[in-house]
Order: C-alpha cells, then structure tokens, then sequence
C-alpha cells in the first residue's frame, strides 16, 4: 500500500531500496550514541563496587536490543509510520488507563504493566506515541489552519488526556516531558507565539490549584527543592548528599571506583537517577563536561537533521525525539545537582533500566529514520489518495 | 497548494528550530556553569563534607598507668577483661546462638533478654555485649566452641584491678564511670569505658596516670558500618606511679588494726557460729563479707575495729603504711558498684568511705602532753626535774579537775609524768605555759595544719587559740580549757597523719619533716630545723622510752622485745563522752560494757629505734577502749613488723644529709 502513495508523487526521488536505507544510516550518531552508553556500562560497572553484575550485564544486553531495535524503526518506510501514528498513539492510550485501571484495583503508584520478561511502562511509550500523533496530525494541516484555534483543539486534547493519566499514577517528571515535548511540536508546527503566552499565563495560574492535586510526597520533593539543607537527614538528604558528591569530585574526581560517597552508599539510587552523581564524583568535572558535551553533540545532529529534512512528518519526528532527549538528559542533570527538584527522571542511556533505554532508542531510530527519507515529500493527507 | 506559503512556513520552521537547539544549548551551558561552581568553586565545601561522611574519628583509650609501692609491687594495674559481644547479622538466629551460648556458659534470663532487647534496637551490624568479666575457663570454652556459635565474638576490654582491694584502698583510692560534672569537653572522658580517678592517689594524679589518647579514622558507611580501619597514632600509656608505701606493710598493719584484741575464727567453729548468732545484727552486718568471724577475748563476735595506722620515715617524712579501716572494695567501682553495696557503704556506722588516717578527727589526748612539756621547757618555765604532786585532782575555782588515776600519783618528774600520763602534772604545767604558746608549738610540729600530702580529702584538725574562741563561739578563753587542752582534750583535734608527723619531728630531732606519698616526690635536701633545743626534745625522747620501758610506764606491757630496738611511745585515752552519774552509779565505768559509739578512742604513738630513731607510727583505734591496752600492741606488732621487713634498707640513718627518697626498693 505504500506503493500507492509513492506512486501519486512523481517529483520524488526513485524508492530507495533497503540496502540503500542502510548505507543512509547515520553511522557516526549511532557511534556517539554507543559511546555514551560504553559510559553508562562503566559506570554500572562502578556502582556495582567494580562488578558486571549485576547491572552492567544486564544493561549491556538490553542496549544492544534497544540498538537492533533503533536501526529497525530507521529503516522502515516513514510513510508507514505516518499511518500508524494515530493507531500507536490509541495503543499507548489504552495502556495507560490499564494501568490506571490496574492501579486502582489496588497496587498503589503502579507504573508498569508486567508482561513477565519486560516490564512494560505505557508512559514511555506516549512519549514516542505523543510525538508521532501529534507529527502526523501538523503535518496534515496547512499554516492556515494551524493559525486557527480549533484545529489546535484536538491535538491540545491528544497531550492533556495522557498528562493527567500520568499524573494520577502519579509521575511528575514523565507529566512534565509529555508537555514540553507536546509543547514542542506545537512550537515547531508553528503555532502563534501569543496562544504560548496565554497557556504559559494560565498555567502560572493554576499552579495553586495544581498543587492541592499533588501527593505529599510531591509536595516535600518540591519543598525540599526549595531548601534542601533545611532538613538534611529526612527529606533533603538527597539532594544534599549528592551535591557533597559532586563537589568532593572536584576538577579531575577522585578516580574510576574512588567515589567515597557512592561506594559507601551515602548517594541513594546511584545506579539509576543519581548516575551523574557518581560520574561526576569519579571522574570530576571533566568526565561530567565530557558526558555532557557528548549529549550535546547527539542532539545538536538531532537538531542538523531537524534542518535537511524536507518533509514535515520527518522534520517535527526528528525535532520531537531528539528534545524528548533532551528533555531527560537535562532534567536529570539539573536535578542531580538541585537546579530541579528530585522528580525521578533517569540519565538516558547510563541509568540502569530497559525501559528508558527502548524509549531513547526508539527516539533516535526515529531522527535516522527522519534523515534516511529527508528528501521524501509527502503528501499532506495521505489518506486521501 | 500555496508553494510560498509552504516556502514562509519552511522558513518560519527552520528558525523556531534554530531557536529551540540555541534554547537548549544555552540550558546546557546553565548545566556546566552549575557543574563547575559545585566541583571548583565550592569544591573545598563539599570535599570536607565528603570527609565528614567518610570518616568517624575513633578515639583509643590510652593504658592508665599503674600505681606501685616502693617496692614495684603494683596496687593498682589493668586486666584484661573478657566479654562476649553478638553481631546478630552474622548469627543465624539470634535464639539459636544465645542458647547455645547459655549451655556452654551460665548467662542469666535477665540478660539474655536484655540482649534481644539491644539486638533489636541496633543496628544488625553493631556487636552487643552478652556478658562481661569472664574468667579465663569461661572464655576458653567459648572460644573452643566459636565454630558452632555464629556471630559471637569475644573482645579484649581492660578494667582497673586494685590487687589488694580494702587494704590499700584509701591510698590508691579507685576509679569510677566520669559523671556529668567532671566533663571538660575532653573526648576522651565521653568514651563508654573510660573511667577516671575519684579518690586516693588516683585521683590526685588522675591527669599525669591518664596519659594520651589515640587517634585513628574509621571509614563508615551512611549506615555507620566501619569499612576500613586507618592506621593512627597509639597514644601514650599514661605515666606509672610509684609510692612510698610499703604494701607488705600496709597489709600487716590493716590487718593488724582490724584484729585489734580479739581472734579470727573460721567459718566452720562452733563457738564463731554460735558467737554470730548472738551478735546484733549490725555486726553481723559488718561480719558479712569477711571470711572468718572475729572473736574478742569474752567470746563474743565483734566487728572489725576501725580507725587509722600511719606509719613514716621520720628523716623524710616517707609514708610507709597509710591504713584506714574499714576499707572498701576499690574493684566494684570500677566495674560499677551496685545499689546494694552503696547502700552498705553508706550505712556502715564505721564509714568504710572516710580515710580516718587523713580525714579523721580525734582529740589526741595523752599523745598531746609531749607538745605541752615541751612548750613548758623552751619558754624555760619547767624542766625535766620540775617536780609536782599529784593528789588525784586539782581544783580551779568550784571545778575539779580529776587525774585519770583517782587516788593521785604522788609527786612526779616530767619523765615520770609521762610515763605515767599523769594529767595533774599536765594541768598545772598547760597553766603555767599558757594557750598561747601550747599553740606556737603545737602548730610547728604541724598539728592543725595541713600537711600537703598528695591524697585529697585532708583535714587540718584543730588547735584552739583565745582568737579562735572568740570567733567560732563568741565567749572569751577559760583558764579551765588551758588545762583541758594540756591533756589533749576539749577542743583539741588531730588526724592520725598529723600525730605521726608530730612523732618524727620529736624523734628526729626537731627537723620540720612533711609527709609524703609519692616516691618521685624529689631530693630533700634541706629539711628546715625547727630550732628547738636538743636537750628539752632528749628529754621528751626519754620520757616516751618510759612509757613502755618505766617500770610504771602505761605501755610497759606493749613493750618491743627486740634486742638494742626499743620502741619509746605514748599512750592516749580519749572520752568521747562524758560518764553520766547515773552509769556512775550503776558502775558502767569499763568500756567494754558501754556501747561501742560511746567506748573511748585507743590512741598510740611511737618511735623506734629508740637509741637511732628511723620510724614512727600513729595508731587510732576508734571507741577502742584504752590507748596502752588496745592501741599499744598494734604499734608493737607494726613495729616488729618493720625490724622484720626492713623498708628502708640498711642504709645509715643519716636522712637528714639529705637522702633522696624516690628511690624503689
């Protein structure tokens, strides 16, 4: 059925075959990509007190799933991805409100639907679904249309819906990706500045009413935010053993496997959301600046991609992805280091989990896939033909 | 399709984009900025902090020093104290451990549920104490059983041992737990085991016997789990004391003291068992803890008698024996007394806690009339041939005062007044010398003062003057006290130290001698003379021969019987109370049929040898009964003792060149 369509636009290039899709990979992205998780797989390493086991193993067999998984979705046809945009998006929905459902019947803060081998976590995948959806849904209106306000409605729904579902269960972190990667698209797509402004106003507003709504664990993670030194050994410990790490690594660290603070477990979840921490401990201020510089690159190709891609569907993917990227990688950093407060965002690629890992990855498949078919022009309403 | 619109829309994509890299490059640069203000600018904030976290400063206990005699016989040294201490997270059930435990050792329910108590509160990784003070067979069947006692681990403590217990205690004094007030901020005074001096010796060089403190850190864990051990500094054990008594002694005389006239009897004698039984429970009491019954010489049980023995060097003022019974049990303080045995010390009539030979306050009686005498004849208003008669009694005003011999001695020498301890003869001489001066020279032979010895606790006693009078109660001096003091009566007041000191400074030829403890208490070189006149202190010498050698003397039958080592005393009878007319009457005059708080103080003091005195001793047996009967044999036998022993060596007596004194034995 994808032969139809190509077959309706005479402008385009000749189909690419699958080999040549291949050969269109971004090799060099997918290197930095594996260098950063080689980082992560020493750091768990590290964590483990200079073990494989058991996070790094485990972590090394999953990204390499997560890498096969990556070059999948590149190479498959963009166009089959633009039709099953709206069906994934209705997948992801439907998880989600098992697990709400799930929740409800009695296991508390449950985020997960547990298929035996993975653990799956529908909130990460409307992350991917989030971005898809909404990408189909501008790339099939024109500017015009985007200046109106009810064709904003619908997509406007698309994010509220699956942010108060997350919320519920409840997960202000992957709440607050889900509107800035949402808020992104809709940046992108070129939605008016001024309709930004009203939201933004509106928002501010509501905080108030939003925070009779959070749990008082949420409550202390912000206040303790606010000042963590206030209550160093309940609520701020955190934070603040994490600065004290950060700080005694100093310029150079205090050396692979050296951290004091990690390896005698004053960080708390070293392995997973206080990654950076140790890193940072470890290998100082340049190993963090290294880390991060390599994160900027990663995105900054992301962003490169952004700019070739001729098409809307690929341009606002790519875009969409590579600031979900984003989105993690800074907020977890900003909050390992009390810019943020502690919402529970894992370091993409270097935390241990599967879950964040396939979301990631599945992201870049979708920025390569954006960059394998930049020359494509698409139709607006594919539907139509 | 609008191609330039698409053209705008292409153009307005590609600068929001630029926007959104240039927004998330600058949130970036907002992540290094804050790396490199935590890791270089407050980096020195969070590096202490992280040391803060990863080390604990563990303090090591420094090995207190001992204290010695003069002989290197240690009276108080440190043992190894055994414990048994459960790290529940190594057992495999807590019970099952404990149990095993209890069938190889006796530990009490009580503390078996003490410890689960414990093992609960604390963390799995914290040792918690079964049982402490084990013997060395307890802990060797522990340890040969260890394989099959998981978790259980036996630690090495060191606790204070007082190797002679009461006999030395008011010397040595003891440790104890450092209570609230004695906190200085010292860290070392909060560690759990640290015990610090309370009295005796131990107290006065607490800080020199304490020494330093080892340092070393500990890597922990956030949950406190030592990790590692740093290597530290040891410290310095703290320094060892060495004094001049001579335990041998001590020990002799102790006990010497505590027999007073009476016998040990076993357990297991008929007669000791049916003489207990009779006794009031106070005795019984007292009889307690002892491990044979005193008998007296009417068969009855009595307690051990109390009171204070000191014996010295009279050319160096060196304390060879410093007794005060009762004594008390120096080890259970430190290893914490109970409130049993508190309760006991404290009801005991005889104040086992009180150190009589410093602390306690007797009238010297008798032993007083030296200083009178010889008060008389440096202000050249007697002599050794002044000769008085004595009728019985003599009257001043409407008051009699009464010899202790009734029908009177007749008329008397000095020499012969002592020796018979005639009390006229002393009323008329005190009235004749006047308080004044019985108070000049009472005060150069160091009584009612302070003598500066190194045990706290000291008593100055009391030699009363017109001012002293007049102050402390308002009314004027009575000739009558004159002559009450001139037998060492009324107010007159001395400790057993300070009788031994006025003892060596008539023996050794007036030579201001001050007591002291310590052997390290540095070359004496320059005793002060106390410029008296060798003649008058001959005399005295002579008259106190008389006592036991006089064929009247009232210590003839306490008389040593040691060829050319002659013992020369005095005796001291001291009232405690007035004999009522109606104990008069009824015939209660003897003392044994008194109660004991009412009996009179046994006072003795002597020298010997006499032709080359080197020693002398104060002997006070308290409600003792009489001074030649009681006290007297005590001094004997202590003296005895030392010709036996021979502390000092056969060094010429020549002290007063100017022998040092730290030597050791």
């Amino acid at each position: 059925m994808a032969r139809n369509i190509w077959q309706d636009n005479s402008l385009n290039p000749p189909e690419l075959t699958l080999a040549q899709r291949i050969l269109q990979i971004n090799w060099l992205l997918l290197i930095l990509v594996s260098l950063i998780a080689l980082i992560g797989l020493a750091m768990l390493y590290s964590a483990a007190n200079g073990s494989w086991s058991p996070w790094a193993v485990r972590q090394a067999i999953r990204f390499a799933m997560a890498l096969a998984l990556c070059i999948a979705v590149a190479i498959v046809d963009i166009r089959f991805w633009l039709r099953w945009a709206y069906l994934s998006y209705a997948i992801s929905m439907t998880l989600l409100i098992g697990v709400e459902v799930m929740g409800e019947i009695g296991m508390g803060a449950q985020r997960w639907i547990d298929l035996g081998l993975i653990r799956l976590q529908p909130s990460e995948l409307m992350k991917i679904s989030l971005v898809l959806a909404l990408a189909r849904y501008f790339h099939g209106r024109t500017y015009d249309e985007i200046g109106q306000i009810r064709f904003l409605l619908m997509p406007f729904l698309a994010i509220t819906a699956p942010v108060i579902l997350v919320l519920r269960q409840p997960d202000l972190g992957t709440a607050l990706m889900l509107v800035m990667g949402g808020a992104t698209i809709f940046f992108l797509a070129g939605v008016r500045l001024w309709k930004f402004g009203i939201v933004g106003v509106l928002s501010l507003a509501s905080v108030p009413i939003a925070w009779q709504f959070l749990r008082d664990y949420q409550k202390k993670r912000v206040l303790t935010f606010l000042d963590p030194e206030s209550d160093p050994l309940g609520a701020g410990y955190h934070i603040l053993q994490s600065k004290i790490a950060l700080g005694s690594g100093g310029t150079w660290g205090k050396g692979f496997l050296q951290g004091s603070q990690s390896h005698l477990n004053f960080l708390p979840e070293k392995q997973t959301d206080f990654i950076f921490t140790m890193l940072a401990e470890e290998l100082g201020m340049i190993g963090g600046l290294a880390l991060i510089g390599l994160y900027m690159l990663v995105i900054a190709y992301g962003f490169i991609i952004t700019l070739r891609c001729r098409n809307r569907f690929g341009r606002l993917n790519a875009c969409g992805m590579t600031t979900s990227l984003f989105l993690y990688v800074f907020i977890n950093i900003a909050m390992v280091m009390g810019l943020l407060p502690v919402v529970g965002v894992p370091l993409p690629l270097i935390s241990y989990g599967g879950t964040v890992m396939l979301t990631v990855m599945i992201g870049l498949g979708f920025v390569i896939n954006a960059y394998i078919h930049r020359d494509l022009e698409i139709p607006r309403r594919t539907d139509e033909t | 399709m609008n191609r330039s619109a698409d053209h705008d829309n292409h153009r307005m994509v590609t600068r929001r984009t630029l926007l959104l890299g240039g927004g998330q490059l600058m949130l970036f640069g907002a992540l290094a900025s804050r790396l490199y203000y935590l890791q270089v600018i407050e980096a020195d904030k969070y590096q202490l902090l992280s040391e803060d976290n990863q080390f604990n400063l563990e303090l090591l206990p420094p090995i207190r020093g001992r204290i010695l005699d003069r002989h290197g016989m240690p009276l108080a040294d440190n043992q190894d104290n055994f414990r048994v201490e459960i790290v529940s997270e190594q057992t495999g059930n807590v019970m099952t451990t404990l149990n095993k435990l209890q069938s190889i050792i006796d530990i009490p329910e009580h503390e078996i549920r003490r410890v689960l108590r414990d093992v609960k509160r604390k963390r799995s990784f914290v040792p918690v104490t079964v049982i402490e003070n084990l013997g060395r067979e307890e802990i060797s069947r522990v340890a040969a059983n260890t394989p099959y006692l998981p978790g259980i681990k036996i630690e090495v403590g060191r606790s204070r041992r007082y190797s002679f217990g009461t006999e030395a205690v008011h010397v040595t004094g003891y440790v104890a737990a450092v209570s609230e007030s004695e906190l200085t901020g010292d860290p070392i005074l909060e560690l759990p085991d640290f015990r610090i001096g309370k009295s005796g010796i131990e107290k006065t060089y607490d800080l020199p016997m304490r020494g330093n403190a080892g340092q070393r850190q500990v890597e922990v864990n956030a949950l406190g789990r030592i990790i590692r051990k740093m290597p530290g500094n040891q410290g310095e054990p703290g320094a060892d004391i060495t004094l001049t008594i001579d335990m041998r002694l001590q020990k002799f005389a102790h006990n010497r003291l505590e027999r007073g006239e009476g016998r040990w009897l076993s357990r297991d004698n008929r007669q000791a068992q049916e003489a207990l039984e009779k006794a009031s429970p106070s005795i019984r009491n007292q009889l307690q803890n002892r491990p044979k019954i005193l008998i007296n010489q009417k068969g009855q049980a009595v307690a051990p008698e109390s009171g204070g023995v000191v014996v010295m060097d009279i050319h160096t003022g060196a304390v060879l024996s410093l007794v005060s019974a009762p004594g008390f049990d120096p080890n259970k303080f430190s290893n914490g007394l109970s409130a049993n045995d508190w309760e006991g010390l404290l009801s005991n009539p005889r104040t086992p806690l009180n150190n009589k030979s410093i602390a306690g306050q007797y009238s010297p009686g008798s032993t007083f009339k030296m200083i009178v005498c010889l008060a008389a004849m440096e202000a050249g208003l007697a002599t050794a041939n002044t000769r008085i008669s004595c009728t019985g009694h003599v009257d001043v005003g409407d008051t009699r005062f009464h010899c202790w011999h009734r029908i009177g001695h007749g008329e008397l020498d000095m020499i012969g007044a002592i020796e018979q301890s005639c009390d006229v003869y002393l009323y008329e001489i005190a009235k004749k010398v006047g308080i004044d001066r019985i108070n000049a020279m009472a005060h150069r032979f160091g009584l009612g003062e302070i003598s500066g010895i190194d045990l706290s606790g000291e008593r100055r006693g009391l030699i009363p003057s017109r001012e002293w009078k007049l102050a402390t109660l308002g009314t004027r001096w009575q000739v009558g006290e004159t002559m009450n003091t001139g037998i060492g009566q009324g107010f007159v007041l001395a400790t057993p130290l300070q009788l031994a000191t006025m003892t060596a400074r008539l023996a050794n030829g007036g030579l201001a001698i001050n007591p002291h403890i310590i052997a390290a208490h540095g070359v004496i070189n320059d005793i002060p003379n106390m410029g008296l006149n060798a003649a008058n202190l001959a005399v005295i010498r002579k008259s106190m021969r008389a006592v036991t050698m006089g064929a009247r003397g009232t210590a003839r039958k306490a008389a040593l019987k040691i060829p050319d080592w002659e013992m020369a005393g005095k005796t001291g009878t001291v009232q405690v109370r007035r004999i009522s007319l109606a104990e008069r009457k009824a015939g209660i005059t003897k003392n044994a049929d008194r109660r004991w708080r009412d009996r009179d103080h046994a006072l003795f003091v002597a020298f010997a040898p006499y032709d080359a005195p080197r020693y002398a001793i104060a002997v006070v047996v308290e409600h003792g009964g009489s001074g030649s009967s009681v006290a007297a044999p005590i001094a004997r036998d202590v003296i005895a003792e030392l010709h036996r022993l021979n502390p000092l060596g056969n060094r010429d007596q020549a002290g007063r060149a100017g022998l040092p004194t730290g030597r050791k034995g």
